[in-house]
């Protein structure tokens, strides 16, 4: 069933697009990926191991040297 | 493209065996299961975080979800029954009360949990898992687990009626992606089911429990407590977002650690699920339960943030556990696994 009015995106101020419904997004080279989830997190900042779906690869990390660093 | 399971885990509906007592409290909550007088025992004074008191409350708990082999149903509404639950609960939430520090900030709280540590001083049982851990001690992780992921979004899900609005159909969403959104051969507890078989495990629901120490049982037995009381749904809100924040980078970790241990398709589905779907969940979380929950009801700040740190808290016991055993050789459980099918 699609859903009344246009598809909503969000735009979040720290990674990804938040699209909801499936969604098939296709890649400059042609190739697409499909989501069947309720809501799918595209890949904004780029670094996505699995690009175009966000994996979290956005968020801040901070560095913890070993015992002997 | 899995291996075929047999029998199927989604038409398994034989319960597990009541298991055996861990001591004085564990031991009168199984024999009056088995039809005996209910023992009077105080817990007061009780280890709150140890196998036998543990242990009794995961059996009280248990009565609410898969029930217990030869256990009449209905003793799940057993007064007695419930009220030595009441009584465990009390211990044990005592206990967390005191070693958790309080807090209200729940968007401080939140910003602490998406800033992921690297490096190599970072300890934890999943950066251990990826780097250097052995099979064995995968297979014993999974075991651990298995308590909850047989059982996975369940205890989160007794909070659904106990939520109101925008909050309320927030989590139904994620909950409906963790039970596969429709289709039984996805649900999360399915995709766990089928790593269990192909790493040479049961996956009959509680099959484990006897391995398993209380730091485990502990764990789930806090989603539990929050789950199934109303007083405390902002804690069960703040334990399931302590999950879902935290769990895609950790599983990230996971397909890395079973990748380079070989291990099979089912096995890095499950972790490899969780990456992308709890990136997601993160951010269904945060929008649409913890800031419109917050809004409807901004006095839960607090427990929410006590669900979070409790949580937190009891992970760290649990994966001290299991490093501290690792560090000295030992398995984690309580006995040692049967070995893997080659
Ligand atoms: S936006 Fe999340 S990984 Fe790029
Ligand atoms: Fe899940
Ligand atoms: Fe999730």
């Amino acid at each position: 069933m699609a859903e009344p009015g246009p598809t909503r995106v969000l735009l979040t101020e720290e990674g990804p697009a938040l699209i909801s419904g499936p969604v098939e997004l296709e890649l400059p080279d042609g190739t697409r990926v499909r989501s069947d989830r309720a809501v799918t997190a595209v890949c904004h900042c780029r670094r996505s191991k699995r690009y175009p779906i966000c994996d979290a690869s956005h968020r801040r990390k901070v560095r913890q040297e070993g015992p002997d660093a | 493209m899995t291996a075929t399971l047999e029998p199927n885990f989604l038409q398994q509906v034989a319960a597990p065996d009541l298991p055996a007592p861990r001591g004085p409290l564990s031991e009168a909550v199984v024999e009056a299961l088995r039809g005996g007088p209910l023992r009077p025992v105080d817990p007061a004074g009780a280890e709150p975080y140890g196998d036998d008191l543990q242990l009794a409350l995961h059996c009280c708990y248990e009565l609410h979800y898969r029930g217990f082999a030869g256990v009449d149903a209905e003793r799940e509404w057993d007064p007695e029954v419930l009220g030595l639950r009441r009584e465990l609960e009390r211990v044990f939430l005592a206990a967390l009360r005191a070693d958790v520090e309080p807090g209200e900030n729940v968007p401080a709280e939140v910003d602490a949990l998406l800033v992921e540590p690297v490096g190599p001083g970072v300890r934890g049982v999943s950066h251990h898992l990826q780097r250097e851990g052995t099979l064995e001690q995968l297979r014993e992780y999974v075991a651990h687990r298995s308590i909850y992921h047989l059982k996975e979004a369940d205890p989160q899900a007794w909070a659904i009626p106990r939520l109101n609005g925008a909050a309320k159909a927030g989590l139904v969403t994620v909950e409906h992606d963790e039970y596969g959104s429709g289709r039984p051969e996805r649900m999360h507890a399915l995709l766990f089911a089928e790593m269990m078989t192909e790493l040479g495990l049961s996956d009959a629901y509680g099959a484990y429990v006897e391995h398993v120490p209380g730091e485990t049982l502990a764990e789930v037995n806090l989603m539990s407590l929050c789950g199934l009381h109303r007083s405390l749904r902002g804690a069960s809100v703040g334990q399931f977002a302590m999950v879902e924040l935290t769990s895609s980078p950790g599983s990230e970790r996971l397909v890395r650690g079973m990748r380079r241990l070989e291990c099979g398709p089912a096995s890095i589905r499950f972790y490899d699920e969780h990456v992308e779907a709890d990136a997601v969940h993160e951010q269904v979380v945060r929008r649409g339960v913890l800031a419109p929950l917050l809004e409807a009801e901004p006095e839960l700040a607090a427990d929410v943030v006590f669900g979070i740190r409790a949580s937190l808290f009891l992970g760290e016991r649990m994966g001290e556990r299991l490093l501290g055993c690792w560090d000295r050789g030992e398995t984690s459980l309580r006995m040692p696994l049967a070995p893997g099918r080659p």
